[in-house]
């Protein structure tokens, strides 16, 4: 570990810690759907939007009535891009002549995008054409991300409200989330990408003449605008194979630290939102802290045994930490840091290949997905996802001082906590039970390239990234086949939409519920105390499940490598 | 009624039916209420088949006592309910003993000759003969007869009140005494319908229902086990991946010891111990519920009367007319006072004593006491030479018509005014029909109120003193008590409305009340304590009856109430943190020998794999029992904020919750070497 490592996670955590207040403050203003200074660009647009569509955004929706437009609006997206990649062959700005999807890479795909997971069975650049990225794909990359932050408005009503019956409109949330927020910002990332050597055009190639005098054909295409969104939204999906790693993708240290600061700069910005919405700020700074301090605590580890190195490999002679699979422009710090943001956010943009880590090094991106994305998190669904853990920690501690819970002044009652549970026991179930099925069939077992625990590691690798939406790809499996593809895809719809209702289905619970002040009799849910008890929730509740299936891959890997024993 | 006696948790006649009742109780139909323990169940039989017709080449003594642990799992859990239930049973049984114990002279049908019956074998239409100093048996109507009778204990008004036949003030309440005259009393409930009856029914366990927040908890250790079942059940699969496989019995002792088995088999009796600690306190509550609700409480109406000052008056100041000394009228006052017993009256003679410094220790010979009556209202004495009265300013004036023409009586009317202004109660004094002055009786502070106050302000309680008084002394009395807020001039309808709009504003509000136009605050109070000696409707409309009626306790029941839902949390977070050692334990005894490298996991250094396992099966087994008397007493408790208490209570069961099972499975790992078990 060096002196320009530190400083590097320094610098990172302070630049952030400073976004999240402005950030969250605009977030809020479009929670609130209060007017912002960009209403003079975009309102026209947002009117008619709503005037084409019929849509009367003063409608105050119910949870049930929120989750099925949410819920056919993402369904109908899907189905069209589906139908798109079918139908690539056929379709203009496919200037390389790409064929068309089959079946269940695009059904794979397709459910991929829409889930905000963005797993990529393909390769970018050789299977998809300019209009497949541009319309079928970065059109996710938008709405799936706005979806996602619109669902986490829902939640924070239901938080904010008192006695209430709705939970906002999900159309004028997404319409607001994407023209105010997701837009702007991109064209100003797009503008800093392409400034930064960023290619942005509708050619497919460029050839190029090497320095050895050789002649090579480069792939290259409208790749900024979508480097923007695919980091914003916590996407991922690449418009290259090799995703951050690929110059044309990250070009410089800069761009590499703008894309690590984009991945967190929403969710980060939401704690802030989360805290105004509920009338106390400090309420969202309690959740970041605790956010923080996972963040923080797996940044260490993975950067300490990536540094460290391998031990065998030292004993060849080879001195130093672990290069394998890194960019030697970004080197060990930047390319650990790089790997526990995408990992503790939804993200799944890589800048170094996961599956080259060392073991321990590339557990804590396995366990910070594993978590279900709740550190920092995923353009919404990060902060859902840790409200939920925070419903769980809030009861347990309830009754630990002798009073019914309550929560930024709602009463958490059994139905909250079953919904709660329900949210929460869909990952661990998905993840496990997949990765299980996987492992004894012949189709499951032909994916890993490796053997040993590096092998299930690669499997559960695989359905951990799909089922937390995170997209981010270990490699060394070969997920596309029939099997991988439609298990995958499966596990990607489950881990988005199944966690979703019961979660609308607690905002709305709450919304309806009349405020309780807090008295000196309701624990505080602010201090370190607070903060400390959700990371031991998060830690017990979200990670003790997964123990066994960590000691059989990586811990077992970690072990074997001490031994001299590498796979 | 005496408080009865606390029972040792652990006496045999009440372990050994426990201990029957625990076999009982694995009737699957009884044991789905708990879904963690039926899942113990369930694993327990499929390991007792396996044990016969498997063969997955673990050595069978082993395999024998994994199963005999399984089993005694479940029944440690079965036994701690019944257990429970059985100290619940006694408790009862002890309140119908207490129950019998008033006894009532029923009237024959000649209505002149009666016989005297336990008061719990009066039916609804006897009439019953109450003479002074007794306690009416049962709640009733007067149908002769006129006498007052000391309410005390229901109003907090010293005086007594005048009950009589025919009009309003025809209602009498059990457990008042009558202090003069005699009445009959025509009883207005059955035996077996009255709370008490009901209370019993609900503390043995008979009508317990699962409170909201049992439901909740039960929900969160569901949605636990199902994921550790998952978690297990998945482990099959990643060890064939490594080339291996790995016993169905191992397997079975894993989920046993992750699923939260020790909050699940203390659930139940912890919620009726939390009942029968309240019954132990002579408060009987309808519902679970209502005692989880007093947890909860965010604030507290309390009457003055009884609560904040002390029910009865004292003596503060005699002031004399112009004219007379202070030493005169406050040997009057002795005089007068001397054979009154009531609390007032004891007062006033110890004030004089004071004042004058006279020895006097009895009425001089011969002399005639004037007994309070209802009708008079005036007591006092005839000492052959002097007449001395005492009672309030207009019965003194009623009994002597000549006085209420003269400049004292004027004064004296003054006087009284003043002391009325700033809250004391005046009594006036004559001798011979001639005023002499008044005495000031005062309201006194209880002692160590303001403390309890304090706390509960620690506690996140506020607290609101209902009283008739005026502002004025109300505001003095506030200030004096360290009381939060008060509601002086208070009618029962400004008690309901401070009630609803409490709510309103999202608090629950505790109350206590005893009067029928107390009734409809005390349904409309989240918790509504009514005393026993309280009327029937105020009765029917709480939802707690405290049997000692003594409005103080609903500070206790407070504790109580977060007594019992701490101790759910504590076992729970005990129960939860616990995982993470046994996880040390099995994980490398189950994987070692697909990874012989897993076996650094082994921290605590257990001897063998078989070693291993069971300790882990066993301390998840005997850690129930020892925690029955943690979950039957409740954790300790004591008033402070939420933020030192949830420090606290973390530090010491959900860091003790980490610790404790690494040792315990060592040292059970220890012993379990030491005995050749594995």
């Amino acid at each position: 570990m060096t002196v320009q490592g530190w400083l590097l996670i320094a610098v990172f955590v302070g630049i952030l810690l400073a976004l999240a207040k402005p950030v969250g403050l605009w977030l809020f203003a479009l929670y609130e759907g209060r007017r912002t200074p960009l209403h003079a660009v975009f309102g026209p647009v947002e009117r008619s939007f709503y005037r084409l569509s019929g849509i009367n955004p003063e409608e105050d929706q119910t949870w049930r009535r929120y989750a099925v437009h949410m819920l056919v609006f993402n369904a109908l997206l899907i189905l069209m891009t589906y139908g798109l990649l079918r139908a690539q062959a056929l379709l203009p700005l496919n200037p390389q002549g790409h064929a068309a999807l089959g079946e269940h890479l695009a059904f794979n795909t397709a459910i991929s995008f829409g889930s905000n997971t963005n797993w990529q069975s393909y390769g970018g650049e050789s299977t998809m054409s300019n209009l497949s990225q541009m319309l079928a794909l970065t059109i996710h990359n938008f709405l799936s991300a706005a979806t996602g932050i619109a669902l986490a408005f829902a939640l924070f009503r239901g938080f904010a409200r008192r006695s209430a019956a709705g939970i906002g409109n999900f159309w004028a949330d997404v319409t607001r989330i994407t023209l105010y927020l997701l837009l702007p910002l991109c064209i100003v990332l797009t503008v800093f990408y392409i400034a930064s050597g960023v290619p942005q055009t509708l050619a497919g190639t460029i050839d190029v003449s090497t320095l050895e005098g050789a002649r090579q054909t480069l792939a290259i295409g409208p790749v900024a605008s979508q480097e923007a969104i695919k980091l914003l939204g916590t996407n991922g999906g690449g418009f290259f194979n090799a995703n951050s790693a690929h110059p044309f993708e990250n070009p410089t240290a800069l761009t590499n630290l703008v894309q690590m600061l984009s991945i967190f700069a929403i969710g980060v910005g939401l704690t802030y939102t989360f805290g105004k919405a509920v009338g106390n700020t400090r309420q969202g700074w309690a959740i970041l802290a605790a956010m923080m301090a996972l963040f923080l605590a797996g940044t260490t580890v993975t950067y300490w045994q990536e540094a460290a190195g391998n031990p065998v490999l030292h004993q060849l002679n080879a001195a130093g930490g672990n290069m394998e699979g890194k960019e030697v422009r970004f080197g060990i710090a930047a390319s650990a840091l790089f790997s526990v943001v995408t990992t503790a956010a939804s993200c799944g943009a890589v800048n170094a290949m996961h599956d080259s880590f060392t073991a321990l090094g590339g557990m804590i991106p396995l366990f910070n997905m594993q978590l279900g994305e709740v550190v920092i998190g995923g353009v919404g669904a990060g902060i859902y996802g840790f409200l939920l853990f925070a419903i769980l920690a809030v009861f347990v501690a309830g009754l630990m001082v002798g009073r019914t819970p309550e929560y930024v002044g709602k009463k958490i009652e059994s139905r909250e906590v079953k919904l709660a549970v329900l949210a929460i026991a869909v990952l661990p179930l998905t993840i496990l039970g997949m990765s299980a099925v996987a492992s004894v069939l012949p189709a499951g077992l032909a994916g890993p390239l490796n053997k040993g625990p590096h092998g299930f590691s690669e499997i559960l690798y695989a359905f951990t990234s799909a089922v937390a939406n995170n997209g981010s790809a270990f490699a060394g499996l070969s997920a596309n086949t029939p099997f991988y593809n439609g298990l995958l895809g499966v596990g990607m719809w489950i881990g988005r939409f199944f966690i979703i209702i019961p979660m609308l289905a607690v905002a709305g619970s709450l919304a309806a519920k009349k405020y309780t002040p807090a008295t000196a009799g309701s624990f505080p849910t602010t201090g370190p105390l607070w903060t400390g008890l959700l990371i031991g929730i998060v830690l017990i509740v979200g990670g003790l499940t997964f123990l066994p299936s960590l000691a059989l891959g990586p811990i077992a890997d970690h072990i074997a490598m001490i031994r001299g024993q590498l796979f | 009624m005496a408080r009865s006696d606390t029972k040792s948790l652990f006496t045999a006649d009440l372990i050994v039916p426990a201990i029957r009742d625990a076999f009982r109780k694995l009737d699957p139909r009884e044991l789905i209420r708990n879904p963690v323990m039926f899942t113990t169940a369930v694993v327990a039989i499929l390991l007792t088949v396996l044990l016969i017709v498997g063969n997955d080449g673990l050595d069978a003594g082993f395999k024998v006592q994994l199963v005999l642990w399984l089993w005694l799992t479940v029944l440690f859990g079965t036994f701690a309910e019944a257990l429970a239930e059985g100290r619940g049973k006694a408790q009862a049984a002890s309140l119908r003993a207490t129950k019998a114990e008033l006894t009532a002279r029923r009237l024959k049908g000649d209505g002149t000759r009666y016989d005297s019956v336990p008061a719990s074998q009066l039916k609804k239409g006897d009439v019953v003969l109450v003479q002074t100093g007794d306690l009416i048996p049962a709640d009733g109507e007067v149908v002769a007869g006129v006498a007052s009778v000391n309410e005390a204990a229901i109003t907090g008004e010293s005086a007594p009140v005048i009950r009589e036949a025919g009009g309003d003030r025809s209602a009498v309440t059990a457990g008042t005494r009558v202090i003069s005259d005699e009445i009959r009393v025509r009883v207005s409930v059955n035996p077996g319908q009255g709370f008490l009856d009901r209370m019993i029914a609900l503390v043995e366990g008979a009508e317990r229902q699962k409170t909201p927040n049992e439901i909740a908890l039960t929900l969160l250790l569901v949605g636990l086990t199902i994921i550790f079942l998952i978690a297990v059940a998945t482990i099959p699969g990643f060890a064939a991946y490594a080339g291996g496989s790995v016993p169905v019995s191992i397997l079975a002792a894993l989920l046993i010891t992750l699923i939260p088995t020790t909050i699940a088999a203390l659930l139940s009796a912890i919620g009726i111990a939390g009942m029968d600690r309240l019954v132990r306190f002579n408060v009987l509550a309808k519902s679970g519920r209502a005692v989880e609700a007093a947890g909860d409480i965010d604030v507290l109406l309390l009457d003055k009367t009884g609560t904040i000052t002390v029910g009865d008056r004292q003596a503060t100041e005699f002031r004399p007319v112009s004219g007379t000394g202070v030493a005169e009228l406050a040997e009057a006052a002795l005089l007068a006072s001397l054979a009154d017993e009531t609390p007032e009256g004891r007062s006033i003679v110890v004030l004089a004593r004071e004042k004058v410094g006279s020895v006097m220790a009895s009425l001089p010979e011969g002399a005639q006491v004037i007994p309070f009556t209802a009708q008079t209202r005036i007591s006092g004495v005839d000492t052959g030479g002097r007449v001395i009265q005492k009672g309030a300013v207009q019965a003194i004036l009623r009994a002597n018509p000549g006085a209420g023409e003269t400049a004292a009586a004027t004064e004296l009317r003054r006087i009284t005014d003043d002391i009325a202004r700033v809250g004391g109660t005046p009594l006036a004094v004559a001798v011979d029909g001639r005023l002499l002055g008044a005495i000031f009786l005062k309201d006194i502070v209880k002692a160590g109120i303001r403390e309890r106050f304090g706390e509960l302000r620690a506690m996140g309680i506020r607290t609101v003193m209902i009283t008739g008084d005026n502002p004025l002394t109300a505001a003095s009395i506030a200030a004096e008590s360290g009381v939060d807020d008060f509601l002086a001039e208070a009618t029962p309808e400004d008690k309901l409305r401070l009630i609803r709009e409490e709510q309103q504003g999202g608090r629950l509000v505790a109350m206590c009340g005893d009067g029928t136009n107390d009734a409809p605050a005390l349904a409309q109070a989240d918790v509504g304590v009514a005393m026993n000696t309280g009327t029937q409707a105020a009765r029917e409309a709480g939802n707690m009856v405290d049997l000692d009626s003594d409005p103080t306790k609903l500070i206790e029941v407070v504790g109580l109430g977060k007594q019992l839902l701490m101790t759910r949390g504590a076992l729970t977070t005990f129960s939860v943190a616990n995982d993470v050692a046994k996880y040390f334990a099995i994980i490398p005894a189950m994987f070692v020998a697909l990874y012989p490298g897993l076996g650094v996991l082994n921290v605590m250094g257990l001897a063998s794999s078989e070693s291993a396992i069971l300790s882990a099966i066993i301390f998840n087994a005997l850690i129930i029992p020892c925690l029955v008397p943690l979950a039957l007493r409740g954790v300790a408790y004591r008033p402070m904020g939420a933020g030192p208490l949830l420090a606290r209570n973390l530090a010491i069961y959900g860091l003790g919750g980490l610790v404790a099972p690494f040792i315990g499975i060592k040292l059970i790992d220890l012993a379990v070497g030491g005995l050749g078990l594995a």
